[in-house]
């Protein structure tokens, strides 16, 4: 059985890790986390909910240490964390602060009490070791595990330390805006740091003057490891960051022009990661020189069944990449997004299939569906859009109960109301109808405003009501709203559900009208019609979908 | 910051999020006090570092994760006002 140390720093007082601005040298290491195995509990998993990157890593080792499994699941959202006891039933957190966002046991972060001089021995660690579970929101509502061995993590952390430059033991800084609790930011904040000899750093930092503060705080040289979307953000804020030798980007392809822009003011270089949650890392691209991401030495992509799969020594059986990729020689690829269910927002993954689910499986919702918008723009964060048929339900009531089952990045933006779904005689939703949908919401979200008229004195429906006592009838002033409101969204006035219509009082020839009309959150339309002061009517409706075509 | 801010900048802080985040609310249906996370405005940390920037860049202050304020400054409209109005540079 072969094994790899724990760490691949070669002497006790080489840098392991930066904690506001002090370093933490392999020997404070080994005893904080010697101290925490002592203390952990029996139980074999564990939720590692430390905010504070050094503490996660030492909470990471001392777990390994003790052979316990930790677990990273997509979202702490109550229904999740359920879901994680009744596959763990042993399950505990360990937290560094005094309030625990989750229910569970909860274990405090303590670290060691003193160093000693002694410097204890770095942990031999068997490649077969479970040390992870790190789960995905499958399709069918229930999570999927994925379980990841030590010699899986490791590999890859060398591998892909060694195609960035950072092997070698150059005492790099790592500062991450990826939490640890995720998969990338799990294998390149942490794993890469402790497998090439480097230090990470305890921070996480948001803002773009976080990052700034964040990277003065370590001495050079520096390393990024972020986001597209953080990235953006800390560029268009034009704030200057310290000299940084190298800038690393995942979760979603970065734009050339803002690669170009990073290299550019910041004078560095920008690496690009690809990986999965099943796979690990298994390929890198600077975008500035190639759109071709070449794989890791010793991973290798073949098709099984139809589907792209990524193997190397430790994905075997090779694993199936859910986005379209078109191979490039022996080693390297080229990217066309991501298979039509999989969705990816700021790097937190879930599929349409299992949102749809969550979304059907509401109380008082009897239809609904999500819906991802094409991409609009580079480098920002794209919004899910739904819509749903829940006569009588409360928008905020919808948007509290699907947060209860999801990481709130994945809650509907907009939420739209509708009267039906534009299903085909085969009940299917093409994406095409969807789109049109969202654009008439969009649309009649601008279109709110008031409408005037003058009721005709010869109008022809005055003949008959009343003889001497003429009053404009109630279906003909209806009529007008409906075709005033559907002009002004652009709907089709033929199709619509009337809620509810009050007469208040009779409209007479001659007076003036005004119709003010605006979108409840729930979709439908509320109406009220006034003669100057006077109310004449007041209502709500709801248009329907266009019918799809046959 | 000496006296009081007038009702005018919360409006036009409440329309910078509404139009920078593109939320379906109107100006009138915010509640200044209200969270502006989870159940209040339903915003999340790609809304709050949207607004960062917007708000540097209009406002010219640099918000900060580890500033002691950080929860109490998303805590609804009104705070977040009141800290842009004590801190802003122009």
């Amino acid at each position: 059985m072969t094994a790899t140390p724990l760490l691949s720093h070669n002497a006790p007082d080489q840098i392991v890790a930066w904690q506001h601005g002090r370093s933490i040298t392999v020997r404070q290491f080994l005893a904080d986390v010697y101290h925490l195995a002592d203390n952990l509990p029996a139980a074999t998993h564990i939720l590692n909910l430390c905010s504070d990157r050094y503490h996660f890593s030492v909470g990471l080792a001392a777990a390994i240490v003790r052979k316990k499994i930790s677990l990273l699941p997509p979202s702490l959202d109550p229904a999740g964390i359920d879901q994680l006891k009744r596959y763990t039933p042993d399950l505990f957190c360990l937290c560094d602060s005094a309030e625990s966002p989750v229910d569970l046991p909860q274990f405090r972060y303590l670290p060691a009490p003193e160093t000693s001089e002694v410097c204890q021995a770095v942990p031999e660690l068997d490649h077969d070791l479970c040390v992870a579970i790190v789960f995905t929101s499958g399709s069918t509502g229930l999570p999927q595990a994925h379980r990841k061995t030590w010699g899986m993590l490791a590999y890859t952390a060398q591998a892909g330390a060694r195609r960035l430059g950072l092997h070698g033991n150059n005492s790099y800084a790592f500062v991450g805006t990826v939490p640890s609790q995720h998969m990338y930011g799990l294998e390149s904040t942490l794993i890469m740091a402790w497998q090439s000899g480097n230090a990470l750093c305890h921070a996480h930092p948001f803002y773009p003057a976080d990052i700034v503060q964040a990277l003065a705080a370590i001495p050079a040289p520096r390393i990024l490891i972020s986001t597209p979307f953080h990235l953006r953000t800390l560029f268009d804020s034009g704030l200057e960051i310290p000299a940084t030798d190298l800038i690393v980007s995942a979760t979603a392809p970065l734009s050339a022009s803002l690669a170009h822009q990073i290299e550019t003011q910041y004078r560095t270089i920008l690496q690009e990661i690809y990986g999965t949650t099943e796979t690990g890392i298994i390929a890198t691209r600077r975008p500035t020189l190639s759109n071709e991401w070449q794989l890791l030495p010793g991973t290798i992509l073949l098709e099984e069944d139809g589907k792209m799969c990524a193997a190397n020594l430790y994905i075997d059986p090779p694993m199936a990449v859910s986005d379209i990729m078109e191979l490039c020689g022996s080693d390297r690829f080229l990217l066309h997004g991501r298979t039509a269910d999989l969705i990816n927002i700021a790097g937190k993954r879930n599929s349409l299939a299992n949102l749809d689910l969550q979304l059907n499986s509401i109380p008082g919702v009897v239809d609904g569906v999500y819906f991802m918008p094409d991409e609009t723009q580079s480098d920002r964060v794209t919004r899910l859009a739904a819509f749903v048929v829940a006569p009588g339900m409360e928008a905020q009531t919808l948007i509290n109960a699907l947060r209860q089952r999801m990481d709130p990045v994945f809650l509907p933006r907009p939420l739209v109301f509708v009267a039906e779904l534009p299903r085909t005689a085969t009940g299917k939703l093409p994406r095409a109808s969807l789109q049109s949908l969202l654009d008439a919401h969009i649309r009649s979200r601008r279109a709110d405003q008031a409408v005037h008229t003058v009721v005709p004195p010869d109008h022809p429906a005055f003949a008959g009501h009343f003889p001497g006592m003429p009053i404009l009838p109630g279906v003909v002033l209806l009529d007008w709203a409906l075709q005033a409101i559907a002009e002004s969204k652009e709907m089709i006035p033929e199709r619509y559900t009337i809620n509810s219509v009050k007469f208040l009082s009779p409209a007479y020839p001659g007076d003036p009208l005004t119709l003010v009309h605006e979108s409840s959150n729930s979709g439908a339309i509320r109406f009220d019609i006034r003669s100057d002061t006077r109310k004449i009517a007041a209502g709500s409706l709801l248009f329907n979908p266009p019918l799809p075509d046959a | 910051m000496l006296g009081t801010i007038p009702q005018d900048f919360y409006n036009e802080i409440a329309e910078l999020m509404i139009e920078s985040l593109n939320l379906e609310v109107k100006l009138a249906d915010i509640d200044p006090d209200a969270p502006l996370y989870n159940e209040g405005l339903g915003l999340d940390s790609i809304d709050v570092l949207e607004i960062a920037l917007v708000v540097s860049k209009r406002y010219g202050l640099q918000l900060r994760a580890d500033d002691a304020n950080n929860q109490h400054i998303f805590g609804s409209l009104r705070n977040l006002a009141d800290h842009i109005a004590a801190q802003r540079t122009r």
